[in-house]
């Protein structure tokens, strides 16, 4: 019988650092670009010692020039390396979503199929850390919108772990979103975890009678909110959708067939979000098993502020999910 | 011609400037049925012809290597052609065929060739430099001796990617030729409406780069300055920016009426037509005479026809085919 492997205590931020140091040494063509990422050693502090160990050729500290160093990594791609592009943070990426929707999502297409960009692009996404409007939005809805990327949002340290590397071996651009408050979370991870399949979204926690989903940020959220619930003696079923583009239509219809009633958790503002996408979804694809209206549980439509409170009013809390969950389940107020 | 010149040509003597006649009247030629197809309604969408700037790609892309990479802009029929990109693929392209160079899906804008390493055909703004840059990294992260040579006009000195790819290919030692065609118009807006500071090397010399300026209407002043500036690449494996100046005949687009422009500035510039200038010196020299241009004329005719041909005879892809190629595996 074989033996279960050693866990390992860890946190999302060791889990996505062992996932790069990872792709570092199996694949020489494998180098990290991006703001602060060698000498300071990530915002995030996600490649610290990287610089050191791997050298200043695959650790490369770029200028403040978000469009000229993720256009860079288009054509590292094309011309045979495997660039890992890290932009500090989604809002720091509309400096380079020209490069990113006219580039890196359209050349393959435009091209007749010539070309190939390898590309994985990460960044921080999301509120919760009192940055205020212009660090803290969760912009991952807009990118999820574009054909010719693949969007990825991991949640959970496995995923921290194995979707790089399964990024890596993708022909076409992934995008991989970190939650900024996950960077934090702490759990227990297997010393063999590698690779993670893609495109596949994930049941969390089994349940019956309503289904949440949620990812990346809202995921832990949507799991308390579960645990909440089941104190109340109701089953709540947790979907993480994983991947955001393409989203795993399937899954979504399966559980809502399963429980009849889904709330959706999603950091994006409301209008427009990629909830209101995944609600479409099973309006055209499973109307006739819903029990209730789904409900949405989406940013407030204002700019993230600054205060605690506020930013806290502003973003989905597990508040929010229990009183959707009470919505579906009939009990309003 | 201007005594430099003359130099140059004793230098490279009668075969290699006939070539350069050969290319440039590839260009203009092939343009011109481009221009008369588009009257016709065979090619749509835009079309920005290259016609007065053809000394530029004619006298440069000859003395790139095969495995060197090319991007351009969207006024780029006139680089494809001087790669090695068949009319026939590129004129099927602007038909919107499938036996296109891009399979029909870029149109005039968007032509690309893999294997000649020609990265198109982008039509924002700018936003061909940072491929460029990430070309010219890979070749040096693999040690491979290349050079990059990216395309741009002077409208495009004003956008941000620009000074971000600059200071970016400086600071790293990349290796790549800036090629700025400056033909003095973005669009419709005059330089001088639209830059504080013209003299472009004054600014791109900030960036520690060697910049310098050719007259961009001497194919042979742009052969001797590109054989020089992409062996000075090459060789030191740092960037190097030049600025062609130069003059589009043509209006920007087949939709632009060329009100901005007075008629004599446009009459002015045809006097430094590169092609009947070329033509004057060589048979100045005695190495053209009429029967061997009319040679040339109907070489060049034929292959045009041909590719014309070649894109009438093209077939239209399968609406079933439409997502292809967006991702390599279909999700």
């Amino acid at each position: 019988m074989p033996t279960a492997p050693d866990m390992r205590r860890t946190t999302y931020r060791e889990a996505l650092r062992a996932g790069l140091h990872e792709a570092l040494k199996r694949d020489p063509r494998v180098f990290l670009m991006g703001e602060d990422v060698g000498k300071y050693g990530g915002t995030y502090a996600v490649s610290r010692g990287f610089l050191e160990e791997f050298g200043p050729e695959r650790i490369r500290d770029t200028p403040l020039s978000e469009s000229a160093f993720v256009g860079a990594g288009i054509g590292a791609a094309l011309g045979g390396m495997r660039p890992i592009v890290e932009v500090m943070t989604v809002n720091f990426s509309l400096l380079a979503l020209d490069q990113i929707l006219n580039g890196a999502a359209t050349l393959r297409h435009m091209s007749g199929g010539q070309f190939t960009v390898p590309l994985v692009i990460r960044m921080a996404t999301g509120a919760g850390r009192q940055l205020a409007a212009q660090h803290s939005h969760s912009l991952e809805g807009w990118y999820a919108h574009i054909p010719g990327i693949r969007v990825l949002a991991p949640a959970t340290l496995e995923d921290a772990r194995g979707m790089l590397w399964s990024a890596l071996q993708e022909p076409d651009p992934v995008i991989i979103f970190e939650h900024a408050v996950l960077y934090n979370l702490e759990g227990e991870l297997p010393e063999d975890a590698g690779a993670v399949p893609l495109d596949r979204a994930a049941v969390r926690r089994e349940g019956k009678d309503l289904s949440l989903i949620a990812y990346g940020g809202t995921l832990p959220k949507a799991l308390q909110a579960a645990e909440r619930l089941a104190a109340e003696g109701v089953a709540a079923e947790v979907l993480d959708l994983r991947s955001l583009r393409p989203l795993d239509e399937a899954a979504i219809l399966a559980t809502v067939g399963k429980t009849h009633r889904a709330v959706i958790v999603d950091e994006g503002w409301r209008s427009g979000s990629l909830a209101a996408e995944i609600s479409a979804r099973i309006m055209e694809g499973a109307f006739y098993s819903l029990d209730a209206p789904v409900q949405r549980v989406c940013s407030e439509e204002v700019p993230i502020p600054y205060a605690r409170h506020l930013e806290e009013a502003a973003i989905p809390q597990v508040e929010d999910i229990l009183a959707a969950a009470g919505k579906v389940l009939g009990r309003d107020a | 011609m201007n005594p430099a010149s003359v130099l140059i040509a004793d230098e490279l003597g009668a075969e290699k400037v006939f070539d350069l006649l050969r290319l440039m009247l590839r260009i203009r030629r092939f343009e011109e049925k481009a221009a008369e197809l588009y009257g016709e309604t065979k090619i749509r969408g835009f079309l920005h012809l290259y016609i007065g700037e053809e000394a530029v790609a004619a006298g440069l892309i000859p003395y790139l290597r095969p495995e060197d990479a090319i991007v351009a802009t969207y006024r780029e029929h006139g680089h494809a052609l001087v790669r090695g990109i068949p009319a026939g693929a590129i004129m099927a392209e602007m038909y919107g065929k499938q036996e296109g160079c891009s399979r029909g899906h870029g149109g005039s804008m968007h032509l690309y060739d893999a294997a000649r390493r020609f990265y198109g055909g982008n039509a924002i703004v700018g936003g061909g430099q940072p491929i460029a840059l990430g070309l010219a990294l890979a070749d040096k992260m693999q040690g491979r001796p290349n050079v990059t040579v990216c395309f741009f006009g002077e409208g495009a000195v004003a956008e941000g990617e620009f000074h971000e790819s600059m200071n970016l290919a400086s600071l790293w030692s990349l290796p790549v030729l800036f090629c700025c065609e400056n033909n003095l118009y973005a669009m419709g807006t005059h330089i001088l409406r639209s830059h504080a500071q013209t003299d472009l090397c004054l600014r791109v010399r900030s960036y520690d780069m060697e910049a310098e300026s050719v007259d961009g209407m001497d194919v042979l002043a742009v052969a001797e300055a590109s054989e020089r500036l992409i062996r000075a690449v090459r060789e030191e494996g740092r960037p190097r920016f030049v600025e062609f100046r130069t003059y589009r005949f043509r209006p920007h687009s087949m939709f632009d009426p060329d009100l901005y422009r007075d008629k004599k500035e446009i009459e002015g510039w045809k006097r430094k037509d590169p092609v009947p200038a070329l033509i004057e010196e060589m048979r100045s020299r005695g190495w053209l005479d009429d029967a061997r241009l009319a040679t040339l004329e109907a070489e060049v005719a034929r292959e045009i026809a041909e590719a014309t041909a070649f894109a009438e005879a093209g077939t239209w892809e399968p609406v079933e085919n439409l997502l292809q190629d967006v991702y390599a595996h279909r999700p």
